[in-house]
């Protein structure tokens, strides 16, 4: 929680699509001016736990706590800006949503259009931008409120390392701001560098907790080797194999590893896959 | 050749709606034309007014449909009837001689079936055609197909621009935004609304300067049967949307919405030569009575008082249509709710509801 006590998330949510559990029993804390990083593969449900927050879906249980709609901003993960808008349109149109007056929306418009490398861009057609200034016009759109809560889905999908940077540099800024930003990835580099970080399996909490509690966290010896180790779960890190010993036994031919945050994902899924296989 | 043969079939039999369509546009097509397609209209509603009422009404052609026998009045009282479309042909009897045979001309084809079986027998006079004297067929289709314009902006129109907004995801954006369900549907629809009122508009100037449409009735009347059929296609046209995840099939179904309406309501086949059956079909579509509404006004130029049944059916229609287009919409645009204790101040209080209940 922030020291002003100001902080959004669920408690025990439930999301299902008819049959279907999307979510079951994820509790989830931002406080204000911190980022917080959902991840997870494909199917983990990182998205319903986003639209249950921003309330675009009704939880089939539990409870979730955020602001005024008014308070809130929300990049989904399809494009989420009016193609046939031109960059400047889509700003006004979301601004003059969320009640801005048009002396406040052109400050802030300026503004946002100077951080975002926007400006030369701003009478150009939103669909067509490149990807990654069409991510930066939709998080400006989000943030043109200052809002309380600031819910981002996979914002970085398919967008070029530099425009990624920057995308981080504008979310970054709105925490320091105040604003209590959920960002979900399925960059675990990016994850890194959140405040907390909650890792979704199946529908299902895995981890959660800060980056370093999480890698604290990890049962075993995680090992790093120039070969595939034989006879323990590897995956592969670059040009070098990384294997986990759950005994904290070392292999032959191997050493103990500088575990980060993808190691003890990609483990606490071994463990969830050896449970769901049991 | 045959493996992609194979790929399309599995594409056809996923693809429900197009299949449907593949299956049971034919099916309607043959029904339609076998039951409703006839442009001969065996009987024709008819009233006998004057002294002889009883007299005439007795030996007239069976094709004449006699509705009511009125001694008592006039040509004024007959031509009121056709103008208010309770019968189609007037016979207006004197103390002697000859009757006047008055016919509706807006009925197209009931009056040109009376005219050709009038002009053929002896002791009948030359009918006298009202409304429509030269039985011109424009005269009767503008006012219907200006109906169709509307369906078209109103319905595809209005499909296409909602769900354009579901396909490239930019609904769920509108949905986070603090506006309500019936704002953005009205600020969505007004535009179509503009568009449609500026196209009816210029059918109508075109109707009648180039085509010499009669425009004889109250354009007030007129404006407000349009305004309550514009409900009705543009409700259709967010229902559709609800039910539509892409613009091709948003399309589909639309034209599955307009083609009984085209067939079925009278603007092409008469309604009175239609099978019973298909007929209380026609009744249930919303183009059927915004059809009798426009020839109404343009060519006969019936009152409002004439004209409440198509009015007041178009209003039900549209409270219904329109009714659950908006409740389908709001379910699709705000399926968390607003007060469903799921918001920051509902758990608060929960919360100062479980503490005062622990103490």
């Amino acid at each position: 929680m922030s020291p002003d006590g100001t902080s959004w998330g669920c408690r025990r949510l439930g999301v299902r699509y008819g049959a279907t559990v999307a979510l079951e029993e994820v509790s989830f804390e931002v406080a204000a001016g911190t980022v917080a990083a959902v991840v997870g593969g494909d199917g983990a449900g990182k998205t319903s736990l986003l639209r249950a927050l921003a309330g675009t879906v009704r939880p089939a249980a539990g409870t979730v706590r955020r602001p005024d709609e008014r308070r809130l901003g929300y990049v989904s993960a399809g494009p989420g800006v009016w193609a046939d808008l031109t960059v400047d349109e889509n700003l006004s149109f979301s601004g003059r949503a969320y009640g801005l007056s048009a002396g406040e929306l052109q400050r802030r418009v300026g503004g946002l259009l100077d951080r975002t490398g926007l400006a030369e861009a701003r009478d150009r057609l939103a669909g067509r931008l490149s990807g990654g200034m069409r991510q930066k016009l939709a998080l400006a759109m989000a943030v043109a409120h200052e809002p309380d809560l600031l819910i981002l889905d996979e914002p970085t999908t398919g967008v070029d390392p530099v425009s990624r940077a920057e995308l981080w540099r504008l979310l970054a800024a709105s925490a320091a701001g105040g604003a209590a930003v959920v960002v979900a990835t399925t960059y675990l580099d990016e994850a890194e560098r959140a405040a907390t970080v909650l890792v979704l399996d199946r529908g299902r909490s895995l981890l959660a907790g800060t980056p370093d509690e999480v890698v604290a966290a990890t049962p075993g010896l995680v090992v790093d080797a120039a070969a595939r180790p034989d006879g323990i779960p590897s995956w592969r890190r670059g040009s070098r194999w990384r294997a986990w010993s759950p005994d904290g036994s070392i292999p032959p031919g191997t050493g103990p590893a500088t575990l980060d945050l993808e190691d003890a994902v990609i483990v606490a899924q071994l463990r969830e896959d050896q449970r769901w296989a049991a | 050749m045959w493996a992609m043969a194979m790929k399309e079939f599995r594409q056809m039999r996923r693809d429900r709606r197009t299949l449907a369509m593949m299956i049971l546009l034919p099916v309607l097509l043959l029904v339609v034309f076998g039951y409703a397609a006839s442009f001969d209209v065996d009987r024709v509603e008819t009233v006998v007014v004057g002294p002889r009422a009883e007299q005439v009404a007795a030996a007239l052609p069976d094709r004449l449909d006699v509705v009511r026998v009125a001694p008592g009045e006039g040509r004024q009282a007959a031509v009121e009837a056709l103008r208010d479309a309770d019968a189609t042909v007037a016979v207006v009897t004197g103390d002697g001689g000859q009757p006047q045979v008055l016919v509706d001309g807006a009925d197209l084809f009931s009056a040109r079936a009376v005219v050709t079986e009038l002009r053929g027998r002896p002791g009948l006079p030359t009918p006298e055609v009202l409304f429509n004297p030269g039985l011109e067929t424009s005269a009767i289709m503008v006012p219907g197909l200006m109906g169709v314009v509307l369906v078209f902006v109103g319905t595809i129109a209005t499909a296409l621009g909602v769900v354009r907004e579901r396909q490239s995801g930019t609904l769920e954006q509108l949905a986070v935004m603090p506006f309500r369900a019936r704002d953005v549907l009205a600020g969505k629809l007004l535009p179509y609304l503009g568009v449609a009122v500026v196209d009816l508009a210029v059918i109508v100037a075109v109707g009648v300067l180039l085509f010499d449409v009669p425009f004889n009735g109250s354009p007030l009347v007129f404006a407000l049967g349009a305004v309550e059929f514009l409900f009705v296609t543009v409700g259709i046209g967010v229902l559709i949307s609800t039910v539509s995840e892409t613009q091709g099939q948003a399309i589909q179904l639309a034209i599955m919405t307009m083609l009984p309406q085209i067939l079925l309501s009278g603007l092409i086949f008469p309604l009175q030569a239609m099978a019973p059956g298909v007929r209380w079909i026609g009744y249930l579509l919303p183009l059927t009575w915004f059809v009798q509404l426009a020839r109404g006004v343009m060519v006969r130029g019936a009152p409002f008082e004439a004209l409440l049944l198509p009015l007041g059916m178009l209003a039900v229609l549209g409270t219904v249509v329109f009714g659950l287009s908006i409740a389908r919409f709001r379910r699709d645009l705000a399926p968390a709710g607003r007060g469903h204790g799921v918001d920051a101040a509902a758990i608060q209080d929960q919360e100062a509801r479980a503490r005062a209940g622990a103490r």
